[in-house]
């Protein structure tokens, strides 16, 4: 049960780990092994998980992609579950809409805070916001629905006409649920800005605010382009708050007073009666377009973090 | 007499002046700050406000009438219970065991990497995706219907990421010097591991399993595809029911009966409540973690 050192200047064992600074450590040990064997398993799980998803959506929904044509199904402007009529482009529209209006009030707000967490706040103001925005990412998103339901919309519909759910009570309500996000990771963004870049601009007889402006956010820039990607990948896959308060018409809008029905709603309202067959594999199709969706804004944002830590 | 020429010059000095700049500058990012923490306010308030007179010992310990808007919310508090029991017990040995496998054995293995990813992945993709996957899988596939036991599978698989992180930074938190004394002492990797570096770290990974808890009695969307909306007691791992989050959805959508809101705003109250409680005990664990660590060093 001894691990033995072993420097491995010349070839390697046939099985080691790597241990601190050069030296290799050789498992003497069966149970070692296994155990270590074990760990890799467990930590295969979310690998595995994934891939148990693309295939049980993907096996579901592709027949469905393939009957009614990739073209027609993405493009088509009539979604009729009754007819066997399945076109999404509506859905994208609405969820492409609400993702866009949403991150164009929650982006510079979000930013602006994260500056302001970042470089201006007095520690007590920073001490009492840091946990109201954990608090604020983790109130589950039927709350903030329901608050929508109850202020928001009737808000909406009393001041600026019915039928009060709309893009416009939806892509507040979401932006406010992607505020924490895009607020955290800009500040580690910012907060992770080498110090001598801003000792730099102040010896140069910059201000603070131009060296934030010239200096800090420039350099922080993919950091917190990731945030907002990730901000509107939170958005894009927002469920029970965009069900509540977006209204669930599948039509293009005419007006941000208009209702809009999403991609997750749509799936999230019709699983619970669609019956099996080609209405519930249109909804599978559906998860797919969205799986896709959010897979590449994941990938993005994963290459935009890597990019500022180089 | 100042000519009307000098004034705009002024003026244009002024707006152009750093130091107006500055203070503008200044004056919107704190705004922007304040309007945060007003918004938080204004959401909790508003929903705490209206619903903590709604809750009393009946409303937690009645069975719901009318379909909810009358009487109490307890076979809510029971089935979210037990969903969240079942997906904290699947999950976070399978975290823990990933969390140690990153840090403390994979180096710069590309296994690493493959794992890193497919986390961040899993945390990226949204919750009705799950719930797709979970009702295809563990509703449909393996025959165990709209039940705690879907619901509580469907839940692991989404705090997976979040408990795998927080492990990762616990671990990492243990200083070095611990595991070189214990290797010095001859202990093997695996007895260094379970015996110095998991205890110390113990605090930090509870942190995660309490904000893997606070998210699972939040979460909605997945759990309405694989636990149903029965509102009964649950009678075995595989009776449906209708956590607390799916009730307020349920009873926001129909019809305005005022028996209903109240029940929703005292439902959504008592949500509020356990994510605070969630969020304040695990800030707390780590406070007192960190202090005792940076004494022993």
């Amino acid at each position: 049960m001894i691990w033995r050192a072993v420097w491995t200047s010349h070839g390697p064992p046939s099985y080691f780990i790597k241990g601190p600074k050069g030296m290799k450590f050789m498992p003497c040990s069966y149970r070692e092994w296994v155990i270590e064997r074990l760990l890799i398993a467990a930590a295969m799980v979310s690998v595995v998980i994934i891939a148990f998803i693309i295939i049980t959506i993907f096996r579901t929904g592709l027949p469905l992609i393939a009957e009614v044509g990739l073209f027609d199904f993405l493009f088509g402007m009539h979604w009729r579950p009754g007819h066997e009529i399945f076109g999404i482009f509506p859905m994208m529209i609405g969820t492409l809409l609400v993702t866009l209006l949403s991150m164009l009030i929650s982006v510079p707000l979000g930013v602006l805070a994260a500056t302001f967490l970042a470089e201006v706040a007095p520690d007590v103001i920073r001490n009492i916001l840091r946990p109201v925005i954990e608090l604020l990412a983790g109130i589950p998103s039927v709350v903030y629905g329901f608050v929508g339901v109850i202020v928001l919309v009737p808000f909406i519909r009393t001041y600026f006409g019915p039928p009060g759910f709309s893009l416009l009570a939806g892509s507040i309500v979401l932006a406010i649920m992607a505020l924490p996000i895009i607020i955290t990771i800009s500040e580690d963004a910012i907060c992770a800005v080498p110090k001598s870049y801003k000792e730099a601009s102040f010896a140069l007889g910059a201000t603070h605010w131009q060296t934030i402006k010239n200096v800090i956010l420039p350099a922080a820039r993919s950091g917190i382009l990731a945030g907002v990607v990730l901000g509107s990948g939170r958005a894009i896959g927002e469920t029970m708050a965009a069900i509540m308060v977006l209204g669930n018409i599948p039509a293009i809008p005419d007006s941000v007073l208009d209702p809009i029905r999403t991609l997750t709603a749509n799936v999230a309202l019709e699983m619970a009666y669609a019956p099996h067959g080609p209405h519930r594999q249109a909804l599978f199709a559906t998860g797919i377009v969205l799986f896709v969706a959010i897979s590449i804004l994941v990938v993005i944002s994963n290459r935009l973090r890597r990019g500022q830590q180089l | 007499m100042i000519s009307a020429h000098e004034k705009i010059a002024e003026l244009t000095r002024w707006v152009t002046s750093p130091s107006t700049h500055e203070k503008t500058a200044r004056a919107v990012m704190w705004a922007s700050g304040l309007t945060v923490l007003a918004i938080l306010l204004v959401i909790t308030g508003f929903v705490v406000i209206r619903g903590i007179g709604a809750i009393d010992l009946e409303f937690i310990s009645a069975m719901p009438i009318a379909g909810g808007r009358e009487g109490g919310i307890l076979p809510m508090i029971v089935g979210t219970l037990c969903i969240i029991a079942i997906s904290t017990i699947v999950a976070t040995p399978v975290a823990v065991a990933s969390g140690i496998y990153l840090t403390e054995y994979a180096g710069t293995h590309p296994l690493s990497k493959i794992v890193t990813f497919g986390a961040e992945w899993l945390a990226g993709i949204p919750s009705i995706i799950f719930g797709l996957f979970g009702f295809a899988f563990f509703v449909v596939l393996l025959e165990w219907g709209f039940s705690i036991l879907s619901g509580g599978m469907i839940l692991a698989c989404m705090i997976l990421n979040e408990t795998i992180r927080t492990t990762q930074e616990a671990i990492k938190a243990v200083p070095g010097s611990y595991r070189e004394a214990s290797y010095a002492l001859g202990a093997t990797k695996w007895q260094t591991v379970s015996r110095v570096v998991l205890p110390s770290a113990a605090p930090g990974i509870l942190t995660g399993v309490i904000l893997g808890i606070g998210r699972a009695a939040g979460e909605t969307a997945a759990i309405m595809l694989t636990a149903g909306s029965f509102m009964a007691l649950p009678t075995s791992l595989f009776s449906s029911v209708r956590p607390m989050s799916l009730h307020v959805y349920l009873l926001a959508i129909a019809e305005i009966h005022p028996g209903a809101v109240a029940r929703a705003f005292g439902t959504a109250t008592l949500l509020i409540l356990t994510v605070l409680i969630a969020n304040l005990s695990s800030r707390a664990i780590k406070n007192y973690y960190t202090r005792g660590l940076r004494q022993e060093r």
